[in-house]
């Protein structure tokens, strides 16, 4: 029978709490930029412009279709080399962080777009016609009237990614970053107490997320009344 | 300089033309009416003058400018065209005073916020302005899309069937009022509707519009007692058609009798030099049938509508025929009685028969527009 043995948790946490901040620091970027960056990619899919549509369709289709460790991946490969490039970086520099944070942003911003673009389509077609009728600009109908609607109608679902995104961070430990769970994973193997490290990483992503979707659940009704 | 000009205009969804050679004007501080069946083309009309649709042909003119013909096309939102749409588009997000504000964004603080109170009090919802739009009724809700689209002062305001989300009360209560805010605002106003009470209620000028073209333009009285062919009679007010036989230029033989007055004669050749008695449908309202006692012409009653004032009653000829008649309500006969009626036919209306003729109607219809 195995022994449980929770004492190398207590001298961990501070250790812990940064990887967390890690985490939420790539979760934070990612839903920040995902979102600025996905909504651009919804107004494009949604413009009469060919081009732009069928850029933001092929991206969009991209990044849905391959699994996200792999682009995780090719983002601690690429970015690094690109930044030393383009910012003259020493080779040494640790760019691991800002990888992660670009490759869930860009990752992100395809699933974001989708949201958005159900969002935008939510509102009705009279609402744009309207802000036209008063002298409103495409650029002015979508800031003033129709993102401000589509946004509000998809809260809800931005958050629920969100969640699943703070999730997702836990990959960045093919790159060896210390995040929340790179850091359990570390201690864990440093004390060879991996299983209960792990088993408190996971007890904390429950925590957190659960809590988190229960305030979302919570809000959407609030909403819906 | 008319305010508004259509000349010729047409529109086409997908090659299937919706508005054909459409032409009308409306001199500034009017309140036109474009009255129609549902499917007439009445609302792609307004959508072409406001801008949300390309014209396939023709142009529209405001106040002089070309803001639709060929290869122009002036977008919405530089046309200074205020719509108030059919559900009313109000911006669920915004207070009452934002959405009335929201086409004044070039306005600065100040003179933006004594216009909104402006407004709200012209639409009598003074103090409302904090509300959003889901706190008020269908009929507040129509007075701050009628506000918001006059905010900005627009040279022309549409009306895209304003009434149609309200119950019959309101409607008519609304119609007038709504009347009362854009003469005192003197501005230029077209509304669509497919009720001609409110069309009626409402507008100096009506279109009457069927199968994308205008069939008679002309003043509310004009439409229902000359109307320029048979689907305006048809369509603006009750009648019934009686088959008729031309006797000259001044007569015209009916079952019931001859009328006189001025024969319209749809042939060009004039009664007198042709002489063959032309076969011709007379149309009778139902306030031509004057209900008498002391006639003696009898009518079967074979259906009665209580109106509260009057009764409508159908009544049946003694050839099968059947009449309308408008009879005040203290007459109350049973159904299966003969009552004694007149005529009193200020003016006759008659079209040639569409019966002995059956592909003449559709042509004349649209050599008519």
């Amino acid at each position: 029978m195995y022994e449980y043995d929770w004492s190398s948790i207590p001298g961990a946490l501070p250790y812990l709490w940064e990887g967390m901040k890690v985490s939420l620091e790539i979760t934070f970027v990612a839903i920040v930029a995902g979102i600025v960056w996905g909504t651009l990619l919804a107004m494009m899919r949604l413009s009469n412009l060919g081009p732009l549509s069928w850029f933001a369709a092929g991206y969009v289709n991209l990044f849905r279709s391959v699994p996200l460790v792999m682009v995780l991946l090719w983002f601690f490969l690429i970015v690094p080399q690109f930044l030393r490039a383009v910012l003259g970086l020493d080779p040494t520099t640790d760019t691991r962080l800002a990888s992660a944070m670009v490759g869930f942003a860009l990752f992100e911003a395809a699933y974001y777009s989708e949201i958005i673009r159900a969002g935008i389509q939510s509102v009705p077609k009279g609402q744009v016609a309207a802000a036209y009728a008063l002298g409103m600009t495409y650029g002015q109908a979508m800031r003033l009237v129709i993102l401000p609607q589509a946004f509000r109608n998809m809260v809800p679902l931005l958050l629920t990614q969100a969640i699943i995104l703070f999730q997702d961070t836990s990959l960045v430990y093919v790159s060896a970053l210390a995040d929340f769970f790179g850091a359990a994973y570390k201690v864990g193997e440093r004390d060879g107490r991996l299983v209960e490290l792990l088993l408190f990483a996971g007890a904390v992503y429950f925590v957190i997320c659960y809590s988190a979707s229960y305030v979302v659940k919570r809000l959407h009704q609030g909403n819906g009344s | 300089m008319p305010l508004l000009e259509l000349k010729d205009v047409s529109h086409a969804y997908d090659n299937h033309r919706v508005v054909e050679g459409l032409s009308f004007s409306l001199p500034r501080g009017a309140i036109g009416c474009l009255l129609g069946p549902s499917g007439c083309g009445k609302t792609t009309v307004l959508r072409c003058i406001a801008g949300f649709e390309t014209i396939s042909g023709g142009e529209i003119r405001l106040v002089g400018e070309t803001v639709s013909g060929p290869g122009c096309h002036v977008p919405p939102e530089k046309r200074q065209v205020g719509m108030v749409f059919q559900d009313y588009a109000l911006f669920p997000h915004l207070t009452v005073s934002d959405n009335i504000a929201f086409g004044l964004h070039r306005a600065e603080g100040a003179e933006k916020r004594r216009r909104v109170a402006e407004l709200l009090d012209t639409v009598g919802l003074t103090g409302q302005g904090h509300k959003y739009p889901h706190e008020l009724s269908g009929g507040q809700q129509q007075r701050v899309a009628l506000a918001r689209a006059l905010a900005p002062r627009p040279h022309l305001l549409l009306l895209d069937e304003p009434f149609s989300n309200l119950d019959v009360d309101l409607r008519e209560r609304l119609s007038l009022e709504l009347r009362d805010i854009l003469r005192a605002s003197s501005i230029t106003a077209i509304l669509v509707t497919h009720d001609q009470h409110e069309a009626f209620a409402m507008a100096d000028e009506i279109g009457i519009m069927h199968e994308g073209r205008i069939q008679q333009w002309d003043v509310p009285y004009n439409l229902y007692h000359k109307p320029a062919n048979r689907f305006v009679a048809d369509f603006v007010g009750q009648g019934v058609f009686l088959p008729g036989t031309v006797l000259n230029s001044r007569q015209v033989q009916i079952e019931l009798g001859v009328l006189s007055g001025t024969i319209p004669t749809e042939c060009g050749m004039g009664c007198v030099a042709c002489g063959r008695g032309c076969r011709v449908s007379v149309l009778l309202r139902p306030d031509d049938i004057i209900h008498d006692d002391a006639s003696a012409m009898k009518a079967e009653v074979v259906h009665k509508a209580f109106r509260g004032a009057e009764f409508l009653y159908t009544l049946r000829l003694a050839s099968g025929a059947r009449l309308l008649s408008l009879v005040p309500s203290h007459h109350n006969h049973a159904i299966g009685e003969k009552i004694g009626i007149r005529l009193d036919v200020d003016h006759v209306v008659a079209f040639r028969s569409a019966e002995a003729q059956p592909h003449q109607h559709e042509d004349r219809v649209r050599d008519a527009a």
